[in-house]
């Protein structure tokens, strides 16, 4: 009886399938386009995958809104890769072979956009990183752009901030081994600091999801530095400042983009009150375009945005923009992007490409946006410092 | 040699989290000779009852009250030690009689349920544990510095360490489990009855993991539903080093694994903190396959 049952059960699955394929190649209507988007939904990072993702929708909504591209709208698919790199590749993939979308936007996390943009440079589908910032990510391939600017440049900002704004002289590093972008910000932080004449008095390492961090703060505390360098992710960075105030160290804490996060003060407590990290925007600025922004951004999902949601709504805007061009040159190649894959779409999406490079001067929220040779934007690092649990504006840093 | 006091103090308050879990696998590796590899998730669920329990209640507000904290553990321990006897029943019960490959098989299995259970019901995105203690630091001597969240994860562990010995050594069912892990068929033949001992000794085991969970959740705020696998894995490692089986084994197993991980971070490099603990294990095996406190079974053929 028991087999009997089972074999039912496979029948209807197979009876299942091919329903479920067609129910899938049906989706897709005819006037419309499909991107991609990936990003860490959950996990460890979940605020930037959601801030990213909330970014996008805004821009994405307020366009579809608007009339779209010339009529036609435009629809994201967002896969979560649960803050892992090996999920990052699966979800790319599956966006790119079971979707077939035409461009992917994603990830925030550096490991993770390199982890998936092979993907993209091999199947020719443009990929556009709102916040990767490790210089290694767009040298995957041609098609792998970012609207952010890179940690060379961040690094060095720190460091002359560390060095010469503050005029701190005595260093220590706590990296996070298993991070792309925070071993890489490291370094260049490092290489800077030391080229302006500042000492690193020690270089210590932790690896992402561990809890502890005082056994390296200890060791960090009997070397007296005058602030710690800790270029990690928000969760991470929360827990040892924590930690570190436990020890009973006071030096202040400096880090990059990776702590903006909404949650790293209601992680930190107290424990960062002093220290100072960049951003890629400033919330409060004056300027109308990001007041706009910032008031639409607050409307829709309850929360300030912070510089991830920016960088994805500007994203989203800098492939629009190439859409819309491409739409105004070439309207065939535009249509091949709605149709099904083939030689007509794959030279429409090179097309789309070579549109996305030539992006100048795009007025996003997070500043003027100008992809170089390299695919990467040049923009200025915003500092800011954190005094009572609130961020205060302290400097923006031309390149 | 500061430095070296204050890893001491450090590697002590986070060796007792692990001496904790370990005792648990021990316990029941004494009397049914199961590696329990569920018990790392048993101390997560332990992590997140007191989470959600302590929100219920509103602990760790404007006013941490100790009274909460102990409320919250108590709370957990008493959900964790249903848990485990609820694993047993279902899981570890049935095939009790089957090989010991079926069994170990087994615990892996309600291990990756529960981690998945844990990730579909809490989330994957790690919680902060609130404050349920205001946190304050303590320092010992001229630069050792300890908070006391630290200083009450030792003593509680102390506490349960010696009451599980007394109740072990001191009280009938204390017996009657050891005459269980001595000769499970002797055991029962002189009226013992059997399977309400084991569900007691994974009630017991448990409620301990639960009580790392919490202790853990104190110092360290950090709760996912991962969380359990390392720690689990390193505890084992601990009950081994001691000699599984043996309650003091896994209290002293505990201690050094904590603070050999905070030495080799300290001394050596950040990268072999996790390497330490199958260093230690390989080691063990190679030299003491009994460990510390183990004694020598003759094997019946």
């Amino acid at each position: 009886m028991k087999r009997i049952g089972s074999a039912v059960a496979i029948a209807v699955v197979f009876a299942l399938i091919p329903a479920l394929l067609l129910s899938v190649g049906c989706a897709k209507r005819a006037d419309e386009i499909v991107v991609g988007e990936y990003g860490s939904l959950t996990g460890t990072t979940a605020t930037f995958g959601i801030s990213t993702k909330n970014g996008i929708e805004l821009y994405m909504d307020g366009m579809n809104a608007a009339g779209g591209i010339g009529g036609t709208k435009v629809r994201v698919i967002v896969e979560d890769d649960q803050s892992r790199p090996e999920e990052a590749a699966t979800a790319v993939s599956k966006l790119i072979d079971q979707d077939g979308v035409i461009a992917v936007l994603g990830e925030v996390a550096s490991s993770r956009s390199m982890a998936a943009a092979p993907a993209c440079q091999n199947a020719g589908v443009p990929m556009i990183s709102p916040s990767s910032t490790n210089p290694k990510v767009t040298e995957i391939g041609d098609h792998i752009f970012r609207v952010c600017y890179i940690d060379p440049f961040q690094g060095m900002v720190i460091a002359k901030f560390a060095k010469s704004t503050l005029g701190l002289d005595r260093a220590a590093i706590l990296r996070d081994n298993k991070n792309d972008y925070s071993v890489g910000l490291a370094n260049y932080f490092a290489e800077a600091y030391k080229a302006l004449g500042g000492t690193i008095v020690a270089d210590e390492a932790y690896a992402e999801g561990d809890q502890d961090f005082k056994a390296q703060l200890t060791v960090l505390r009997a070397k007296k530095p005058q602030f710690i360098m800790v270029p990690g992710y928000y969760t991470e960075v929360g827990l040892i400042a924590r930690q570190a105030r436990e020890l009973g160290i006071t030096a202040p804490m400096l880090g990059g983009d990776g702590w903006v996060s909404d949650r790293l003060l209601e992680i930190a407590q107290d424990a960062l009150n002093g220290s100072y990290f960049v951003n890629h925007y400033w919330e409060k600025d004056t300027n109308p375009a990001i007041q706009k922004f910032v008031t639409e951004f607050r409307a829709r999902y309850k929360a300030t945005p912070d510089g991830l949601a920016a960088l994805g709504y500007d994203a989203a805007g800098v492939l629009v923009n190439a859409l819309k061009r491409l739409r105004e040159e070439d309207p065939k190649a535009f249509n091949a992007l709605k149709g099904p894959r083939g030689d007509a779409q794959t030279a429409a999406r090179a097309k789309l490409r070579d549109l996305i490079a030539s992006t100048k001067d795009f007025p996003g929220v997070t500043g003027r946006i100008t992809l170089d040779a390299a695919r990467n934007a040049v923009k200025p690092a915003v500092f800011l410092g954190i005094k009572n649990r609130q961020y205060e504006f302290v400097a923006a840093v031309e390149p | 040699m500061q430095e070296l006091l204050q890893q001491l103090a450090n590697g002590i308050a986070w060796g007792s989290i692990y001496a904790l879990i370990a005792l648990g696998y021990t316990m029941v590796y004494g009397i049914l000779r199961l590696i329990n590899f569920a018990h790392g998730d048993v101390y997560m669920v332990g992590a997140f009852t007191a989470y959600f329990s302590a929100r219920a209640l509103g602990a760790g507000g404007v006013d941490p009250s100790p009274a909460y904290a102990l409320l919250v553990l108590v709370i957990a321990m008493a959900a964790c030690a249903a848990l485990g006897v609820l694993i047993e029943f279902f899981a570890y019960r049935p095939v009790r009689r089957s090989s010991r490959l079926t069994a170990l098989i087994t615990a892996i299995g309600v291990s990756l349920l529960l981690e998945n259970l844990g990730i579909r019901i809490f989330g994957a995105d790690p919680k902060f544990f609130p404050q349920l203690i205001a946190p304050r630091n303590i320092t010992l001597t001229e630069g050792v510095v300890v908070t006391n969240h630290q200083i009450t994860v030792v003593l509680v562990s102390m506490a349960l360490m010696v009451g599980l010995t007394l109740f072990v050594t001191r009280t009938r069912t204390g017996k009657a489990m050891r005459a269980v892990a001595f000769h499970r068929d002797a055991a029962s033949l002189m009226g013992i009855p059997v399977n309400r001992i084991i569900t007691i000794t994974f009630a017991i085991g448990s409620a301990l993991a639960a009580a790392a969970g919490v202790l853990v959740g104190l110092t360290n705020p950090k709760i996912e539903p991962l969380m359990g696998i390392m720690p689990g894995v390193k505890a084992f490692v601990a009950a081994v080093l001691g000699g599984i089986g043996s309650i003091p084994g896994a209290v002293i197993g505990g201690l050094t694994m904590g603070v050999s991980e905070y030495l080799v971070v300290g001394y050596v490099s950040s990268t072999f903190r996790d390497a330490i603990a199958f260093i230690i294990l390989i080691l063990v095996l190679l030299i003491k396959p009994t460990g510390l406190l183990g004694r020598n079974v003759a094997e019946k053929v």
